[in-house]
C-alpha cells in the first residue's frame, strides 16, 4: 500500500483521571452534585434478569440420538448425550485452537522470532498437535455413533467464550505478549477440558478413548507449560527484571 | 390464504402499544430453531428498518401536515423492529448473523425471481441473487479460516455454499448499477411488492455490514466487510432504481404498508415456532392498521382511491424453502452475465459495453482483492476444511 505520508502524533495514553486533573475535578464535582433518578441498587438489575432466567429457555439442545437398542437404559442415553455434548465442545475448541495457533504463527512470522518467546518451530509443533487433537475428537465422535458436524450447546457456549481470545490473536496491533496471555486462557481451559473428558470416558467405560485422550492431555500439559513459560519470560524481559 | 386488505382493518393505530419487557422477549435458539425462522426475522427486521428510513426521508421532504402522521406510524414501526430484531440470540456472532443475512438474500430473492411476473425484473433479481450467493461462500471461508467454525450450522443444509459470480468482478460503476423502473400505472402489484421487499432487505444488509465491519480484529475480515458492503450499496442502488420515481411519496408509503402486511402474512403462514408465529400474527394486524390509516391519508391528501394502486387481495407469499435447484440452474446459465447500463451482457462484451465498470473495478482491486484472498483454494467441507486436514500445520504445509 502506498504511504499517505502522514505521521501520527503520539501523545500517549489519554485514559485515566491523571491525564487532565482540572477536568477530572470538574467531572467529580458534577457527578456528586446530582441525585440518582431512581432508588435502590444492583438488586434491581438482578431481579429483572431473574425474570428472564426463570423463563427457562435453553441455549439449545442435542440432536435426536441415533435409534437406541431395544431395552437400552435411559441412563446410558443420558450419559452418552453429555459425553457427545462435551466432545463437541472439545472439537470446537481444538478447531478454533488450530486457527488461533495459525494466527500466532502468522504474527511470529511477520514480526520475526524474538527471544525470549516461541520460535516458529515451537508454534508449528503445538499447532500440529491441536490439529491432531481435533481430528482425534472428530474420529471419536464418529466411532461412538455421533455426528461431528453438530454444534452442541456446550460447543456453542465455548465459541462465545473464546471470541475474545480470537480477537486478540487476529488483531495486527496485538503484541506477542498480548497473544501469549490470551493463549494462556485457552490452554488452561483446554487442559481442564481434556481432564474432564478423560473422566467421562472412564465412567462411561470407553477405555480405548480414555487412553487416547490421556496422550492428548500430555501434549496439552506441555502446551500449557510452554505458553506459561514464554509469557513469563516475555513479561519479565520487558520489565528488565 | 386470501386476505381482503380493504375489509380487514387490523388493529387501529391508537391501540398499538408496547412495554419494554414485551419488546425484549426470550430470543430464538441458534441451534434449535429452523434456519427459515431466522431468515424471516432478519427479513422483517430489514423491512421495518426500511419503513423507518423511508418515513424519515419523506418527513424531511414533504409538507408539514404529513409529519405527525408519519411520526405516529414510525413510532410503532420502531418498536416492531425492536421486537423482531431482538429475537436474534446473543450467541449468534456478527459473522454468523452475516451468514443468515446472505441466506435471506439467496432464498428470498430466489423466491421473488421465480414468482416475478415481469421478465426484465426477474432477470434483475437473478442477477443480484448470484452475487449474494457468492458472498455466502466468501463469508463461509472467512468463518472457517479465522474462527474455525462451519457456516452450515447456520445454513442448516438448505442453501449451497459455493462460488457464484465472483465478488471480485461484481464491482461496477454507478452508470451500470441503475436499472429500468416498473411503470406504476401498469405494473402487476406483485412487482411493486417484490421491488420494495428486496430493496428494504438489501438496504438493511448494507447497513448491518457497515456497522459490524469494524468490530472484527482480523484485517482480512475488515477488508472483506468493506468490499461486500460496497456491493450491497450497489445492490441497494440497483433495486431501488426499480421503483417508479413517478409514484408520489404518499403512494410509496401506502405500498410500503401493503408490502409489510404481505410479508408478515407470509411469515405467519410459514412459521414453525408457535411463539414467533404469535408475533407475526400480531404484526399482520398492526400493519393492516397502518395500511388503513395511510389509505385515509391517501384519500384526504391526494383525493385518490387507494384501490387505484392496491390489489384487492394479496398474492401468494414468499416461499420459505430451499431453492437449491433454481439457484444452480441460474448459476449455470447466468454466472457470466455482467451489467451494461440498465441491461445485461456476456462478460466477453463487458469491455466494449461497460468500460467504466472495468476501469472502476481495476482501480478498486489494484492492491488486492479481499474476497479472492480469503477464499483462495477454498471448498466448503462438512465440519470445516480442518476436517480434511487443511491447515498451515498439515503435513507438508509451510508457514
Amino acid at each position: 500500500m502506498k504511504s499517505t505520508g502522514a505521521k501520527q502524533v503520539m501523545t500517549g495514553n489519554r485514559t485515566g483521571m491523571q491525564t487532565s486533573p482540572e477536568l477530572a475535578e470538574e467531572l467529580i464535582e458534577g457527578a456528586n452534585s446530582a441525585m440518582p433518578s431512581s432508588e435502590g441498587g444492583l438488586e434491581e438489575m438482578a431481579e429483572y434478569r431473574e425474570e428472564y432466567i426463570t423463563e427457562g429457555f435453553p441455549i439449545g439442545s442435542m440432536p435426536m440420538m441415533p435409534a437406541s437398542e431395544e431395552g437400552e437404559a435411559d441412563e446410558e442415553e443420558a450419559g452418552m448425550a453429555v459425553f457427545l455434548d462435551k466432545l463437541s465442545e472439545r472439537l470446537a475448541f481444538e478447531r478454533m485452537g488450530t486457527r488461533l495457533y495459525e494466527a500466532l504463527l502468522n504474527k511470529c512470522d511477520a514480526l520475526g522470532e524474538q527471544s525470549p518467546g516461541p520460535t516458529l518451530e515451537d508454534i508449528e509443533q503445538i499447532g500440529r498437535e491441536e490439529l491432531e487433537h481435533f481430528l482425534l475428537v472428530n474420529r471419536t465422535i464418529e466411532e461412538i455413533g455421533g455426528d461431528p458436524t453438530v454444534q452442541s450447546p456446550s460447543a456453542d457456549v465455548a465459541g462465545v467464550a473464546s471470541l475474545g481470545i480470537l480477537q486478540v490473536l487476529t488483531d495486527p496491533r496485538s503484541s506477542m505478549t498480548h497473544c501469549l496471555q490470551a493463549m494462556l486462557m485457552a490452554e488452561l481451559t483446554d487442559n481442564a477440558g481434556w481432564e474432564l473428558l478423560i473422566k467421562l470416558a472412564d465412567n462411561l467405560d470407553y477405555p480405548d478413548v480414555k487412553a487416547e485422550f490421556e496422550v492428548a492431555l500430555e501434549h496439552e500439559e506441555q502446551h500449557l507449560l510452554n505458553v506459561r513459560s514464554w509469557l513469563s519470560e516475555c513479561v519479565l524481559d520487558s520489565a528488565e527484571v | 390464504m386470501t386476505l381482503d386488505i380493504f375489509k380487514e382493518k387490523g388493529t387501529p393505530l391508537d391501540s398499538q402499544r408496547f412495554t419494554w419487557r414485551e419488546l425484549v422477549q426470550a430470543p430464538t435458539s441458534k441451534l434449535d430453531d429452523d434456519a427459515f425462522t431466522r431468515v424471516r426475522i432478519i427479513l422483517m427486521n430489514g423491512l421495518e428498518a426500511n419503513a423507518i428510513r423511508t418515513s424519515h426521508a419523506v418527513a424531511r421532504m414533504m409538507n408539514g401536515d404529513m409529519r405527525l402522521p408519519l411520526a405516529k406510524v414510525r413510532r410503532v414501526e420502531q418498536h416492531q423492529q425492536t421486537m423482531v430484531n431482538w429475537l436474534l440470540p446473543a450467541d449468534l456472532s456478527p459473522l454468523e448473523t452475516t451468514i443468515g443475512f446472505e441466506q435471506v438474500a439467496i432464498e428470498v430473492t430466489a423466491s421473488v425471481a421465480l414468482r416475478e411476473p415481469d421478465e426484465y425484473l426477474a432477470q434483475v433479481y437473478r442477477f443480484g441473487l448470484l452475487e449474494d450467493f457468492d458472498h455466502m461462500y466468501r463469508f463461509s471461508a472467512l468463518m472457517d479460516r479465522v474462527m474455525g467454525a462451519d457456516a452450515n450450522n447456520i445454513v442448516q443444509n438448505y442453501s449451497d455454499i459455493m462460488p457464484g459470480r465472483p465478488t471480485v468482478v461484481e464491482h461496477r460503476a454507478p452508470e451500470d448499477d441503475l436499472r429500468e423502473h416498473y411503470d406504476s400505472t401498469t405494473a402487476d402489484p406483485l412487482s411493486k411488492l417484490h421491488a420494495l421487499t428486496i430493496t428494504a432487505s438489501e438496504n438493511q444488509t448494507h447497513d448491518y455490514y457497515m456497522t459490524i465491519g469494524p468490530m472484527f480484529a482480523d484485517p482480512i475480515a475488515r477488508q472483506l466487510y468493506a468490499e461486500i458492503a460496497s456491493i450491497e450499496e450497489q445492490h441497494v442502488t440497483q433495486y431501488e432504481s426499480l421503483l417508479d420515481p413517478n409514484e408520489t411519496p404518499l403512494e410509496k408509503w401506502l405500498m410500503h404498508e401493503a408490502m409489510e402486511v404481505y410479508n408478515y402474512l407470509g411469515c405467519m403462514q410459514y412459521e414453525t415456532n408457535p411463539r414467533i408465529k404469535e408475533i407475526w400474527e400480531r404484526f399482520v394486524d398492526y400493519e393492516l392498521g397502518h395500511l388503513h390509516y395511510v389509505m385515509e391519508l391517501f384519500k384526504q391528501f391526494e383525493n385518490r382511491d387507494p384501490a387505484e394502486v392496491l390489489p384487492q387481495t394479496l398474492p401468494e407469499p414468499i416461499d420459505y424453502q430451499s431453492h437449491r435447484q433454481f439457484v444452480r440452474e441460474t448459476l449455470n446459465a447466468e454466472v457470466d452475465l455482467r451489467a451494461a447500463g440498465t441491461q445485461f451482457t456476456h462478460k466477453d462484451d463487458e469491455a466494449d459495453r461497460a468500460p467504466l465498470s472495468i476501469a472502476y473495478r481495476e482501480q478498486m482491486n489494484s492492491e488486492g482483492s479481499p474476497s479472492e484472498i480469503v477464499a483462495a483454494g477454498y471448498t466448503w467441507t462438512p465440519g470445516t476444511e480442518l476436517a480434511e486436514g487443511k491447515s498451515a500445520f498439515a503435513k507438508g504445509a509451510s508457514a
